[in-house]
This record gives structure tokens, sequence and C-alpha cells, in this order.
């Protein structure tokens, strides 16, 4: 028999206490460029145009920027952040759910062709490391009983329908929450002929997580800003 | 046998047999270029006398040409390896949009027979089940061929399909039996796809499999973008997998430009390569366990999965290991101290997965779950040409590492798992062997790591080349055309999750509603690979 009490007992307790306290272990984020000193051809070596130049050095899209780090090394680089607290509110984004939902809030996520990078990072939020049932978090099987709807991909032209449904099926008050640069505005599949360029394009958007794919902390960090418990931050940094 | 001379015994066996076709010895490859009317022939003695695997099937549409135009030429590359390390690459023409169906007697060849049809508009001739594929009749009219050269691929298409006038098509004709669809959307997390099983309440009859519902495009959208920038699509089409694409990718590159990568760039790719490798397969285990509905197996598994991907972040500064490969080597790499940290996280790790699998090879209610569930017999195996742990399960021994060696594996001992039954138990302990496998070759290749250059200078070249990497899930294949401009003319990716879940249909046999999620997780297959 194998004794999962024990093995499990004698490994202590594996959960961050962030929000509480902060979270600085090495690797719970792949960090983000910082907008700061840096020269039009810094800029120009980004491939998706996140960076851009600016009278004092160089700007930051957010809602861009796909982590490919050809602005972190070489003799120019910019300044990386180890934070995770990313999420963003869109000019059109409705309020933050009223306080009652703040204990509990169940959230349906949609793969509306996401990679296995966010599709990996969704999955740990409810890891011993994360836990999200300890801040109220739940997921749930049925639009019809979720207060959010979390979306991840670019929106593939097959999933515009089933999206679409989902979001209709859920009862008011809902929020909608874009998770990773595909569903803010397709990544790197853009707009094409087999991707809607995004979630905006089917249904409203409340909240967007950039990120390429946003680490387990940034999605907890956009389910609170939900309900309001933490803030929202900008997209878009100047120097 | 050196693949030198392995090419050229099957040059002359082929010449003597097929006196009327052209053979050339290019030295990595054969390169026989034949008529439609001897392809069926050829692809099938390859096949059936010389113990080849089908690899690939790229198709290229010639000059510009119309998207509605039937009588469009194109060609067709037909890939094909030996365990001798023998790749064979037959070159066909067709100026009808035909060609023969090979996949009546090379089965593996289907998936991607249909993917052409669909993609490009090209009838094989005998194919027997072509329509709803990648393009769902629901959301897309008849007649679109993205792949064609005047398809505007920027744009949506105007017109609609089906809708809600599409019916699943049934299988199996009994009374009582009734479809029961899961998906696209279902679960708590999981990839969007449609299984349709046919039922009579509680037994899983037969079981058809709807994918693409996350097709984005990415062998079309990539035409006309340049390397680096086609570089973010091949790590992210397939995020679980970024680095191996990548490399299959670069490797293409490499091989046009004729760039030796330099032998520390190839030990850390090599490093890099199986630590992705142990990821996954961690990633697989615990979703195993807890389809299971094993909670603390799931938990633990999750913990170690968390504990790699950290490793990576801190390490690879990403939890992905995106922006880590480029042509020519790597893109910049971690210094020393950071690869003793990854020396002594991975041993961590890897004593946590053998602890692992002790626990779960001793919780009898979890192997009563898996064990002669799922199984995928030798015969279908091989029929579908499976890849992968799915395969190495299933008595089949097939690994790019060892068969068509890339890289420096030819000059490192690698061990390939092998299991015999097939089941989900099999598969199990092909990851968990896998796993051991990878982490023993990190450490030998960390511990003798040799000084010099992450990365060689790298000018694109144009011109068409093949690369390929043994990924997590199996083999996978990039063919890449690279225009005078530097830019993407033509790219066909051959992904082992696409060439899986083509067989997954048939592993259903005795499965039970509740086995569903199980069987789905004991193959730990992507969707988002399959579908690109
Ligand atoms: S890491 Fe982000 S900002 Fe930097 S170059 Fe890449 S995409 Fe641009
Ligand atoms: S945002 Fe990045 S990680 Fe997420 S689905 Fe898109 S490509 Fe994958």
């Amino acid at each position: 028999m194998a004794n999962w009490v024990f093995h499990s007992l004698s490994r202590g307790i594996r959960t961050t206490r962030w929000p509480t306290d902060p979270e600085t272990a090495a690797g719970v984020t792949p960090g983000r460029p910082r907008a700061g000193v840096g020269s039009a051809e810094l800029a120009a070596r980004c491939p998706t145009e996140a960076l851009f130049p600016h009278d004092n050095g160089v700007g930051v899209d957010f809602g861009h920027c796909v982590h490919c780090q050809r602005c972190r090394h070489g003799d120019e680089a910019l300044a990386w952040e180890q934070d995770f607290t990313w999420t963003s509110k869109p000019e059109q984004g409705r309020e933050a759910l009223p306080a009652r939902f703040s204990r509990s809030i169940h959230v349906r996520y949609i793969d509306a062709g996401a990679c296995g990078g966010c599709m990996g990072e969704i999955r740990l939020i409810d890891a011993p490391a994360y836990n999200m049932h300890r801040v109220g978090i739940f997921i749930t099987a049925t639009p019809r009983d979720a207060d959010v709807l979390l979306v991840g991909g670019p929106v593939t032209e097959a999933m515009r329908e089933p999206l679409r449904k989902a979001y209709e099926a859920m009862p008011e008050p809902k929020r909608v929450v874009a998770m990773g640069v595909c569903a803010i505005n397709g990544g790197v599949f853009g707009t094409s002929f087999a991707s809607a360029g995004g979630v905006a394009a089917e249904i409203p958007v409340d909240l967007v997580i950039p990120g390429c794919p946003p680490p387990p902390l940034a999605i907890i960090h956009a389910l609170l800003a939900v309900t309001g418990r933490t803030e929202p931050a900008e997209l878009v940094e100047n120097p | 046998m050196s693949t030198a001379s392995g090419i050229s015994n099957l040059a002359q066996a082929l010449r003597d047999q097929h006196a009327d076709t052209t053979i050339h010895d290019r030295g990595d490859r054969l390169l026989i270029e034949a008529s439609t009317d001897r392809l069926y022939d050829l692809a099938v003695a390859l096949t059936s006398d010389h113990g080849c695997e089908f690899a690939d099937l790229a198709i290229e549409q010639h000059a510009e040409q119309d998207a509605e135009e039937d009588t469009a030429s194109f060609t067709a590359r037909y890939f094909f390896y030996a365990d001798t390390g023998v790749l064979v690459e037959i070159v066909t023409a067709s100026t009808n949009a035909e060609l023969p169906a090979i996949s009546d007697r090379i089965h593996a060849a289907d998936w991607h027979e249909r993917e052409a049809e669909d993609m490009f508009g090209i009838h094989f001739t005998g194919h027997p089940f072509m329509g709803d594929f990648i393009l769902h009749d629901t959301v897309w009219p008849e007649n679109v061929a993205p792949m064609r050269r005047g398809f505007d691929h920027g744009e949506r298409v105007s017109e609609k399909g089906l809708g809600e006038d599409w019916q699943p098509p049934r299988l199996i004709d009994e009374p009582g039996l009734f479809a029961f669809p899961v998906g696209p959307i279902w679960s708590d997390y999981a990839e969007s796809g449609l299984w349709i099983l046919e039922t009579p309440g509680e037994h899983i009859h037969q079981a058809h499999t709807r994918l693409f519902y996350k097709f984005r495009g990415v062998q079309k959208i990539a035409e006309g973008q340049s390397t680096g920038q086609a570089l973010l699509l091949a790590e992210r089409f397939s995020g679980s997998s970024a680095f191996a694409h990548g490399l299959a990718y670069c490797q293409a590159l490499e091989k046009l430009a004729g760039c030796e990568v330099p032998a520390r760039a190839q030990m850390l790719r090599v490093i890099v390569a199986e630590f992705e490798r142990i990821r996954y397969h961690a990633m697989t285990i615990a979703e195993l366990a807890g389809s299971t509905g094993l909670a603390v197996g799931k938990a633990r598994g999750q913990d170690i999965e968390e504990t790699l991907l950290r490793l990576s972040g801190e390490v690879f500064s990403h939890r992905y290991l995106f922006g880590l490969i480029a042509p020519g080597g790597l893109a910049w790499a971690p210094d020393d101290e950071a690869l003793a940290r990854l020396d002594h996280g991975l041993q961590a790790a890897a004593e946590e997965l053998e602890q692992l699998e002790r626990l779960l090879t001793a919780s009898s209610s979890f192997l009563d779950r898996i064990e002669e569930m799922g199984g995928l017999s030798t015969e279908d195996a091989v029929r579908y040409g499976t890849l992968g742990p799915v395969a190495r399960a299933a008595d089949r021994t097939l690994d790019l590492r060892v068969s068509l060696p890339y890289g420096i594996y030819d000059r490192l001992k690698v061990t390939v798992a092998h299991e015999t039954e097939g089941d989900g138990y099999a598969r199990m302990r092909v990851f968990f062997s896998e796993i051991r496998v990878s982490a023993a070759l990190i450490r030998d290749l960390l511990s003798r790591l040799e000084d010099g250059p992450f990365a060689a200078p790298f000018e694109v070249v144009p011109g068409a080349a093949l690369g390929w990497v043994e990924a997590p899930a199996g083999a996978t294949f990039h063919w890449l055309r690279v225009d005078e401009a530097g830019l993407i003319a033509r790219w066909q990716v051959a992904a082992p999750s696409f060439r899986n879940w083509h067989a997954f249909q048939q592993v259903f046999d005795g499965a039970a509603f509740q086995d569903f999620p199980i069987i789905m997780a004991s193959y730990g297959l992507s969707v988002a690979e399959n579908d690109r």
C-alpha cells in the first residue's frame, strides 16, 4: 500500500502566501521588460512591435510582448522585472464585480486556440503551489454557473460560436478575462482567415492578462481583480 | 550499418526493382523522382519491403496560380525513413490537382492526405473518406483551399458553412446506440476538441475524434514572414514542446545554410530538449493521476511539474523555454552557475519522480484504472504509424534520436524505452523510464560540457530542407522552403500528436464512459500541436 499521507505530510506546506505576503521564489514568473533607457535599434529588435522608441528611451506595450527575450540579452538590453501583477483593464472594460463575490467566484475556462503554454499555466492555478481555492476561486464545468469567463487563445474560426454561446449562457452579472497576448490581440497568430485576433472580436472583454503565457500568479492576480481585490496595472509603459 | 552505406544499399535495391525511376544518392538522403503512376508502388515497396516508416507529405503549389483554379499544378514530396538512419524523399508532380492515395496500404499517411485535400484542394484518388476534417463543414464553405497561393490569409472567408445542419458521422448502426458528444468545451481545463462516443448507455462501442477546433493556420500565416518571425510560431503553436519544434525548425534552416552548430551549443541543445521531455512527461503523469481521481497523486505530480517550470524560469528565463533556440545554436546561454543550479534542481526532481513512481505503482486502486485500459495493439500501432511514447508502449522501438540521429545524438547513449502491452499502465512506465534516460543524458553532458560559443554566426540561405526532432510526444518533421528574399515560402509541420490522435479511436475496446478521460490522459497528447 502506498503511504501517500506520510509522504505528503513530510513535505510540509508547499503553497504560496501571496497575496498576503510577497512571492519572490525564482522562476514563478518569466518576468517582463520595463520601459527605460535604450536606443531605437533596441526597440527595433522586438519582433512584435511591443517596444517603441520614445524621447526618453524605449517604451513597452505589454499587450504585444510575447516574451521572446530578444530585448533581454546582448550588449544593449532592457531591465526585466520579476513581477507578475500584470492584469490590465481595457477602456471598455466593466467595473469590478460587487463585493459579495469577493469570497467566491466561479470561473469557466475556455480554450479558444491556446497553446500548451497557456494551457499548462491555467491548469496549475489549482496545483499545491498556488491553490486557488484558498483565495475563493473555483472552476466550474458549465458556463451557466460561471461568474467569469477566462479565455485563452486567439479565438479560432471554429471556436467563435462556442465562445459566444458560452458567454450568452452565463447569468448576469458576468465578466470576461482574456488570458495571454493571443487572447488580447491574436499574439503571434494575429488576425487571419483562421483567427479572430483576440476575444474582443466576439464578446466584451473586461480584463486582459498580458504574457505569453501569463504565469499562474498572474492569472490569480487577474481573477482577484475581477472582484476588486487587486488593482489592475497599466498596459503601456513610457520610459 | 553506416548511413552512407545504408543509402547506397537501398538505392541499389530500389534501382533493381524500379528500373524506370530516377534515384539520386544525395548523401543525406535518397531522392527519388517518380511519376504519379509509380508513386504508389514505390511507397509500398519502401514500407513493406525495406522497413521504412512514412514521415511526412509536403505539397507545394507551382508559381503564382489562382486559388480557384482546378488545374493548379503541385509538387508533392513524400518522406520516409528507415531505422538504419536512411531518409528517403519521393518527389512527384501533379498537373491536375490529383494524386493517388497511398493510405489504403500506408494507413499512417491517411490524415496527411486528408490535410492536403483540405488545405490544397487536391483530390486523392482511391481515398475513401474525405470531407469534414481540418476545415469543419459547419464553419467553412466548400471549396476553400487556404494553402493555395491566391488565397488571402489575412481575411476571414466571407461565406459560411452548414452551421447547425451538419450531422456528426455515425459509424455504427445498431439499435439502442446513441451518440454522446464530449466537447468542444468540456471538463475543467480541457483543450477544445470533440469526441463523439457511440454507446448504448455505459460501454463505449465506438469513438470518433473531431479535432481542429484550434486550427490557427500556422503553416499558411507563416508564408511571407521572416525566418525570425516564423520561429516565434514554431515555438508557440505547441508551447508545451516549444523547444523541440523550434529545434526542428532551426535544423532545417541550418541545413540550408550549411551552418555547423558549435559543440557547446549542440550539448546545450540536448540538455534543454531532454529537460523539456522530463517536464512534459511529468505533466502527463500528473494529469493521469488526476484523471483517475487520485488527488494526492495529481498534487505530487503537479508539485514536481511546478518545480521543473520554476527551474526552467530560473535557468532559462522562461517557464516554457521560449526565446532560447535560434538558428546556429542558442539565442543566449545560461552561465555556469545557472547550469549548476539546473544540475542540482534536476537531480532533486528526478528523485521526487522516482518516489512518485513507487507510490503510484503501489496504489492498487490507481493501477486498476489504467491496467488493460486504453490498449493500443501493436498491429494498430504499426498500421497507424503511431509515434513517441504511445508507440514505444505498444512494442515499437522507434525513436529519432536513435533511428535518424540529429545533432550529437549519434554520439550519445540513448536507451529507448520499450513496453509491450500498449495499455495505460505501459504508457505510464514508458513516461517514467524516458524521464530517467533524459535525466541521465543531462547529467552526463553537464559533467563534460565543452567550452566554446553557444552559437555560430548564421545567415539565411534560400532553398528547401527538412529538419526533425524526437519531440516529447514523438517524431516531428519540419519541411521548409525559404525564398530568395529570405522569407518563408512554405512550411510543412508533421507533428506527433497528429499521427497519434489518428489512432486514438482504436483504443476503446472494453472501455466504459468513466474511462474516457483516463485513456485520454494516458495518451499525453496535445490538441494544439495537432491542430496547428
Ligand atoms: S521580450 Fe517582449 S518586448 Fe522584448 S523583444 Fe520580445 S516581444 Fe519585444
Ligand atoms: S499567449 Fe503565448 S502561451 Fe498563451 S496561447 Fe498564445 S502563444 Fe501560447
